[in-house]
């Protein structure tokens, strides 16, 4: 007859630490642990990064960079390379996850699927933000851009639009994550959905590029950015089980 | 049942539009400004009114889905939503044709234009997403999740109208706002809806029959493969 296996102290201990763990420090220790994968990898920086700068570059070729029109047009021209290169980190998202069944290892463990959603849509945040500040330098140099004075304001619409991106981004990376054509179907599916957002953040950044404050009639944009992300992260966090475990 | 109720609904559409198409053709009189283009609002406000219609019934049997977990409901969904984008075509092009004659050009870039494109293209990513997907399970859920993803952010889309200048003609009927059309000149307007509501219902229930047979010889190729 077989003995009883008694379970290590160590497990005993584990379970109720798990089930005090609020929701919010679940989804921190998933966004801790794409941040440290990626510190160590580099990955999905370095190609966003290097992708937006050629972006930078290429667009240079496409008007006269010299010209009062460069800056009319600043906005649309940072957020497209930011839309851009956030669908390299947004497509590597979920797809990390799938070497070594590591999803399937992530559903089954006691987070859940709104934890993991927000946990990964915390990392890719992060990821592109830092992409963004990255390519803001390279962009003023480039481009004569003249942002300092605004530099609070930049960076709220930053905020604001990055979460816009990687709210709905993270959502379809998700919903993609097991398709065929993976890397061919997210950005089919992502870029209309965030028009709302880039059309916001676009006007909003080409009035603080243009050097103005942000006041009047067009803080209607603001409300609009806010109210994007709030309602597409909430109907992420409502729907992400369904997509991710049925 | 089915094949006869979607053989009525059609023959009745047929019917409307004929005598509508007679109405529209040969009673009415040319507008005073727009002379004899303006009669393409007939086709273009009913398509727009149908298509959205589409859409949102589309979102509510993908809700409905979700909460009952019943194929049936997918199949009805994927229906709707793929004759909402015939009709959303339809109205693109007509408004395309009215543009060309009344502003001289084929598009401006107007947000309720654009807001029709994005819808357009939310049907070809949902169309490209159930081509991508093979189980039928996995699919419904997430056609589902995705039409109730876009269909919000259409409306959100849509409300920029207000906030960007806009070159659309404002609301000419007079259930919205007042309204500036003549009575007799209005009517037919509603006809017509009723009339490609008939004929998106029948058009909707082909296709879901057909949905719903793609589903069961899926299922038969299963049973062969695991025997």
């Amino acid at each position: 007859m077989a003995s009883k296996v008694e379970p290590s102290p160590a497990l005993i201990q584990t379970a109720p630490r798990q089930v005090k763990a609020g929701f919010l420090q679940q989804a921190f220790a998933i966004a801790g642990k794409d941040l440290r994968s990626e510190w160590r990898t580099k990955e999905s920086i370095n190609a966003s990064l290097s992708f937006a700068i050629v972006i930078l570059l290429l667009f240079s070729f496409a008007f006269d960079v010299s010209s009062e029109f460069s800056k009319e047009i600043s906005g649309g021209l940072l957020w497209l390379v930011f839309a851009f290169a956030g669908a390299l980190i947004l497509n590597r998202s979920f797809a990390r996850e799938l070497v070594n069944d590591c999803l399937d290892a992530l559903l089954s463990s006691p987070a859940s699927g709104a934890q993991l959603y927000l946990g990964k849509c915390m990392s890719n945040f992060v990821m592109l933000l830092i992409v963004e500040l990255m390519c803001l330098p390279v962009f003023t140099v480039f481009y004569n851009g003249l942002w300092v004075s605004q530099a609070p304001m930049l960076l709220a619409i930053f905020v604001m639009g990055t979460w816009g991106l990687t709210a709905i981004g993270t959502m379809f990376s998700a919903m993609t994550v097991n398709l065929r054509l993976r890397e061919l179907m997210l950005p089919v599916l992502v870029y209309p959905m965030m028009i709302p957002a880039l059309m916001a953040a676009i006007r909003l950044t080409t009035i603080v590029m243009a050097g103005d404050a942000v006041g009047g009639d067009d803080q209607i944009w603001i409300r609009l950015l806010i109210v994007f992300d709030a309602i597409f992260t909430l109907l992420a966090v409502t729907l992400v089980e369904t997509v991710l475990v049925g | 049942m089915l094949q006869k109720l979607t053989i009525t609904l059609a023959a009745l559409a047929a019917l409307i539009l004929v005598w509508n198409l007679h109405t529209i053709l040969l009673v009415l009189p040319d507008e005073i400004n727009q002379g004899a283009a303006f009669r393409i609002i007939y086709f273009h406000v009913a398509a727009v009114f149908t298509s959205f219609c589409g859409f949102f019934l589309a979102m509510g049997l993908a809700i409905a889905y979700l909460v009952k977990k019943n194929l049936q409901y997918d199949a009805m969904s994927a229906a709707v939503t793929e004759v909402s984008a015939v009709f959303a075509t339809v109205t693109l092009i007509t408004g395309m044709f009215w543009g060309r004659i009344i502003w001289g050009i084929w598009w401006a870039w107007d947000p309720r234009m654009i807001s029709y494109v994005v819808c357009l293209l939310f049907c070809w990513g949902y169309l490209m997403l159930r081509k991508a997907v093979d189980d039928p399970t996995q699919r419904a859920r997430l056609s589902a999740v995705l039409l109730i993803f876009t269909t919000l952010d259409i409306v959100i889309v849509w409300k920029s109208i207000e906030w960007w200048r806009t070159q659309h003609p404002g609301p000419v009927l007079s259930i919205r706002n007042g309204g500036g059309m003549a009575p007799g000149m209005e009517a037919p307007i509603y006809w017509n809806v009723l009339a490609l509501i008939l004929l998106a219902t029948s058009m909707a229930l082909v296709r879901m029959r057909q949905e719903s047979m793609q589903r069961e010889i899926d299922a038969v190729r299963r049973y062969a493969h695991a025997m």
